[in-house]
This record gives structure tokens, C-alpha cells and sequence, in this order.
């Protein structure tokens, strides 16, 4: 395979948001390990083999606790839950990708999905390519501000105070980007609507589940409703 | 050595866990197999639904500050207090969203917005 620096130089900029916010939530991130006495063999470590943030700030406690791997193991599959949903919305869109796959899944955070999930390659670019830098910058500089955290610890002294609204930024852009596709605005709204409901009903720290649950039963509906109305209309012709 | 040996134990859980909710569809629904009509149907509408999702959830502090406050908590409180109703969290939102209809270009639309959002935390509320 021939690499080429037109792909890198296209992919960059896509990532450039998940730069800003990937290296203060990492770095944050390195300092907490840090200050519970994991140093940045560990916090690197986990940056490159878990790559998932809000289990990795949870893992903390779990670290510090010394839970059983077990019950580990049922926490983060429930609080990663939600990459189920991404794999469902890229299944179409890796089906034809040939290299890199297994990286491409396992590189499927929050961030990289939604930059991926909207991606259009031009035709004259390796497409494969593009989704691996994507993929790769973004675990780099999840893995890059980790290690700063460890290492700096608390000597910043720039005030980096709000700088993770990047990360709230991207999926607001990405957000209007798809409302201007008028087809995605109903389950557009039913995403928001189901988890604005859920976070009332059941609290910040578990409502993701729910919000999930209630998404999949309302479009097994209108599914259903959908293939009864063609079925009704084949008839009628 | 025993400890390190635990830790990394449950490191490994974390990991497995994260991957099979990462490969776990791509398993399921192997190229070679027809995917169900029901999935073709969620994979064409489930993007736009986990965006909002996302976007709730990354929020959620604010959402809740404004439930708490229309519920009649700390009622007029919103002159005294404007940070209790999450107001730099939607000042910068609303930024974002403006800039980003008008000029559609992402990186001016997240960086003006994170700047904005920096300067409110930091230099305003």
C-alpha cells in the first residue's frame, strides 16, 4: 500500500476540534490517575488500550477501589453502551472499507464517530485512508494530552478552564449540519426529546440506557407503521 | 506484585468491555449475511438520533440547572445568579449554532464558540 500525504493533509483539519478538546480532557485525565498515585505508565497505558473517556475517568475510582474485574466489566460495558448505536450507524459505511477495519472499529469514540459519520471523502482521495487518520490523530492526541497530564501535573500555568466546550462545540456543528438535511430532523428530534426525558426522569448518571431503549421502541414503530402503509398501498395498486 | 496483578486485571475488563461494545454490530451483522430490514432502517436513522443524544448529553449540567430553576427551586434567582441557570453554557451554544448556519465552516463555528465560552467561565461568571 502506498501512503500518501494528501489523505493526512485533508484529514487534519476535520480533527483539529478533537485536538483542542482531546488534550485538556486528557490531560486532565493524566492528573487524576496521577493523583491517585497512578503514574503515566498506567494512565498511558489505558489512554492506548481503553481509549474511551468517560469510563477511563470512571476507571478511576474503580482503579482506586480495586473492584472485582468482573463487576468492572458489566459497569464499562453499560456506561459504553452507546457504541452499539454507533456501529449500527456505520455498518453501511465500513462495509466496503478494506484496510484498516478492525482499527477503524476499535477506534470508534464519541468524537471519531461523529466526524466519521458525516464524512464525504472525495472521489480523487483513498477514502480508507482518510478514516484511518481521522481515527489515528484523534487516538494520538487523546494519548499525547494524557502523557502531558501525568507529567506536567498541576505546572500549567495557561488557565485551560472551558476548553473541553470544544468538544460540546463539534457536536453542536455536526448537530445543525444534519438539521440541514431535511430527512434526518424527525430522528433528529426524537434523539433529543428521548434523552431530554430520560435525564429528567433518572438523573445525569443513568440515563443513557433509557434514552437508548426509548429511541429503538419509537423507531421499531414507525418502522412497523411504515412497511403496514407500503403494504397497504401495494394493494391498493 | 499482587496489586499491580489486580489492576491490571481489571484493566483488561475495561478493555474487553469497550471492544465488544465497539465490534459487537459489526459482528452481528457480517457483510456476507443480508442485514435485517430493521437494522438498514436504524443505521439510516440512528445517526441523527445519537448526535442529539450526544449533544444532551454533553449539556446535561445546564439542562439540569434550568429544570431546577423552572421547578421552583431558587426562583428568581437568575439576576443574582446567572451561572445557576447554566446561561455561558447556552450564550456559547447559541454561537456556535448561529455561526455555524451562517458561515458553515466547523472550525470557525467551534473555535470562536470554545474561545467565547473560555472567556465567559473564566473572565465573566
Amino acid at each position: 500500500m502506498k501512503w500518501k500525504t494528501k489523505e493526512l493533509g485533508y484529514a487534519f483539519p476535520k480533527t483539529v476540534p478533537v485536538l483542542a478538546g482531546y488534550l485538556v480532557l486528557g490531560a486532565a485525565y493524566g492528573m487524576l490517575m496521577a493523583g491517585n498515585g497512578y503514574g503515566p505508565f498506567w494512565s498511558v497505558l489505558i489512554s492506548v488500550v481503553v481509549y474511551a473517556g468517560s469510563l477511563q475517568y470512571l476507571g478511576v475510582s474503580l482503579l482506586v477501589s480495586g473492584v472485582n474485574p468482573l463487576y468492572g466489566f458489566v459497569l464499562s460495558f453499560m456506561l459504553n453502551a452507546r457504541h452499539l448505536f454507533y456501529g449500527i450507524s456505520m455498518l453501511d459505511k465500513y462495509k466496503n472499507v478494506k484496510k484498516f477495519k478492525p482499527y477503524l472499529i476499535f477506534a470508534l469514540t464519541d468524537e471519531t464517530f461523529s466526524v466519521l459519520c458525516g464524512e464525504v471523502t472525495p472521489s480523487e482521495l483513498d477514502r480508507d485512508q482518510v478514516y484511518f487518520w481521522i481515527a489515528f490523530l484523534d487516538h494520538c492526541y487523546w494519548v499525547l494530552g494524557t502523557w502531558l497530564g501525568a507529567m506536567l501535573g498541576n505546572a500549567l500555568t495557561f488557565n485551560t478552564a472551558g476548553m473541553d466546550f470544544a468538544l460540546t462545540a463539534l457536536f453542536v456543528v455536526i448537530f445543525v449540519g444534519q438539521w440541514s438535511e431535511k430527512s434526518g430532523r424527525k430522528p433528529a428530534i426524537l434523539g433529543v426529546g428521548a434523552a431530554v426525558l430520560c435525564l429528567l426522569l433518572f438523573g445525569e448518571d443513568q440515563f443513557i440506557i433509557p434514552a437508548m431503549a426509548v429511541m429503538l421502541a419509537v423507531l421499531f414503530f414507525v418502522y412497523n407503521n411504515r412497511k403496514v402503509l407500503e403494504s397497504k398501498e401495494k394493494e391498493a395498486v | 506484585m499482587k496489586e499491580i496483578g489486580g489492576d491490571m486485571l481489571l484493566v483488561a475488563a475495561m478493555v474487553a468491555a469497550t471492544m465488544l461494545t465497539r465490534f459487537l454490530p459489526f459482528l452481528i451483522f457480517r457483510g456476507g449475511k443480508p442485514t435485517p430490514p430493521f437494522v438498514v432502517f436504524l443505521g439510516k436513522t440512528l445517526p441523527y438520533a445519537t448526535i442529539g443524544l450526544l449533544v444532551v448529553y454533553c449539556l446535561k449540567t445546564p439542562i439540569l440547572s434550568v429544570a431546577s430553576q423552572l421547578s421552583g427551586q431558587n426562583g428568581g434567582e437568575i439576576i443574582k445568579n446567572p451561572g445557576a441557570w447554566g446561561i455561558p453554557e447556552w450564550i456559547a451554544v447559541f454561537a456556535v449554532a448561529v455561526l455555524h448556519m451562517w458561515k458553515k465552516n466547523s472550525l470557525i463555528s467551534i473555535g470562536i464558540g470554545t474561545v467565547l465560552y473560555m472567556v465567559l467561565v473564566q473572565a465573566v461568571f
